[in-house]
């Protein structure tokens, strides 16, 4: 690793332009990411049980349930845990640090990795209210990020 | 069923480097499977069941026992990241006891920093694509869970930086450690941020190396002449992503570690000395909660009190060095926990570092991440005479 400069401070602001790489996306999960390029957040919901699963999959880990179903969320939430990620970013993210990676609670109470970008780093905490952003990615899916909800 | 006593570590071998430039994985593994049988005073010859990981290339114990030309009647390749050695002394102890076999050879290496290769997760695992494709790293996964532990019993970054100062104190006594220079909390703290609230002297390092053990039944351990340790106890659990309600605040060692005092029959007090994963220092602060050493949010106190420090604190831990400073082969530390424990059981630590007639030791592995899903595999072992 490196030794760059600290981006430390209050006046930092991080993410507005962080990087989207495409994810991969398998016909278990197409119908995700087809959403995210409408600008929709789903998760699964289980026809059976019906409680909602992150990450999302084509099975219910609650009850064992093979029917789900796509469900569009709010993409509100709050921030569970976040770290500012300063060295040792991988792959795609290599160079992109400083990013903040972190865990959002959905109203639905499902907990999701994501970044939250477009936020004073000063601004950062447990409990941050949040709502989601998609970034557009080179192919047929946008990331749902998460940025500080607005007033 | 039980294992207790029903099987015995009788040889251990730890490769003294920390760089291997010159060696293949496949070789390493050869090395020290011949220095665990050398030190139990067997030979390959005698070995009837071999265990090894993710960390074997190739195809993993196939290729491995026809690398190092086994016959065996027993294989177990069971993978759960750096918590697999500790599963696989358990799991051998069990294929013993139901009389599967008596000479269990386990088997660990790799070469991250001579030979470093693809990381464990790749596209096609399930999670990879809501996870990886964010930019997780190994120490910002581990740093959500620090931070939330902070957030929930304010746990302190002083308080984690005690683990690295005790881990250093330790690893001054150890010739082979790549980090043998005592560093104090301020050094932790000053050192560059990694993934707040992580520093880079929170993680631990990354060489090359590996280890083995032999585990051996009764009949077998008494015609050795080596001094061989009791397998007393063993348990092992995952701890998943929970369909997506994450909890970061514990680890699988609430639920590995009443498996293994229960089959042991032992109780904390009994415990005179602790190899407790270190991949962090927010990981031996958790496990050591969750293990049930202080109660749960006050691993920081219990652990800046200095009780991990040997020989006199109340907790010894990881008297090598650990993976804070010593080693941590194929950036998987449950080997080498395992030896540790072996060493101080034989009372062959190094003497500054020595826990005094020390009959019951604990050894606990971790694999995959506090940040999402892991593995945890808890040992319990006595000095058997
Ligand atoms: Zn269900």
């Amino acid at each position: 690793m490196s030794e760059t400069v600290d981006t430390h401070g209050a006046e930092a602001h991080i993410g507005s332009d962080l990087l989207a790489p495409t994810p991969p996306i398998s016909a278990e999960t197409r119908a995700f990411w087809e959403a995210t390029t409408r600008g929709e957040l789903q998760v699964t919901r289980c026809r059976t049980c019906e409680e909602y699963t992150w990450y999302p999959r084509g099975f219910c880990p609650h009850c064992g349930g093979l029917e789900v179903e796509w469900v569009r969320v709010s993409g509100k939430g709050e921030v569970y845990s976040w770290s500012v990620v300063r060295r040792g970013g991988l792959g795609d993210y290599r160079g992109a640090e400083p990013y903040v990676l972190a865990y959002v609670e959905l109203a639905e109470s499902v907990r999701m990795m994501t970044n939250i970008v477009d936020v004073d780093e000063s601004a950062l905490a447990i409990g941050l209210p949040v709502e989601v952003v998609f970034h557009s990615t080179e192919g047929e899916a946008a990331l749902p990020r998460f940025a500080p909800v607005q007033g | 069923m039980t294992i207790r006593g029903a099987a015995l570590i009788a040889g251990a071998f730890e490769h003294p480097l920390r760089k291997i430039p010159d060696k293949s994985v496949a070789q390493v593994h050869a090395e020290v499977a011949v220095g665990a049988l050398a030190d139990a005073g067997l030979t390959l010859s005698d070995v009837d069941g071999y265990f090894c990981a993710g960390d074997a290339p190739g195809f993993g114990a196939l290729s491995m026992a026809d690398y190092m030309g086994l016959h065996v009647s027993y294989l177990d390749s069971t993978e759960t990241g750096g918590s697999s050695y500790l599963a696989h002394v358990g799991h051998a102890a069990a294929a013993i006891a139901a009389g599967k076999c008596e000479v269990a050879l386990v088997t660990m290496a790799g070469l991250p920093v001579s030979a470093p290769g693809p990381g464990a997760v790749t596209p096609s695992a399930p999670e990879f694509a809501f996870e990886n494709v964010f930019g997780t790293t190994t120490p910002s996964m581990y740093a959500l869970a620090a931070r939330r532990h902070m957030h929930e019993f304010g746990t302190t970054s002083e308080q984690l930086a005690e683990v690295k100062v005790a881990a250093s104190l330790h690893a001054q006594h150890n010739q082979n450690a790549l980090l043998q220079k005592v560093v104090t909390v301020e050094d932790v703290i000053n050192s560059p941020l990694i993934a707040d609230p992580l520093h880079r002297l929170d993680c631990c390092v990354v060489t090359d190396g590996g280890g083995a053990v032999v585990v051996v039944s009764p009949a077998v351990a008494k015609r050795l002449d080596r001094h061989a340790v009791a397998v007393l106890g063993h348990g092992e659990a995952p701890k998943t992503a929970n369909r997506g309600r994450i909890d970061l605040t514990h680890t699988g060692a609430v639920w590995s570690g009443p498996l293994a005092f229960a089959e042991a029959g032992v109780t904390h007090a009994d415990i005179d000395y602790a190899s407790i994963y270190d991949s962090f220092t927010i990981t031996v602060v958790e496990t050591i909660e969750d293990l049930g050493f202080c109660p749960k949010g006050q691993g920081g106190a219990f652990v800046a009190s200095g009780a991990l420090r040997a020989p006199d604190g109340g907790l010894p831990f990881n008297t090598d060095g650990g993976g804070l400073c010593n080693n941590h082969p194929a950036n998987r530390g449950g080997m080498t926990k395992i030896l540790e424990a072996v060493r101080q059981l034989r009372g062959e630590a190094h003497p500054a570092v020595q826990v005094p007639d020390c009959e019951i030791a604990l050894a606990h592995g971790t694999g995959g991440s506090l940040g999402t899903r892991m593995g945890s595999a808890t040992l319990i072992l006595g000095r058997e005479t």
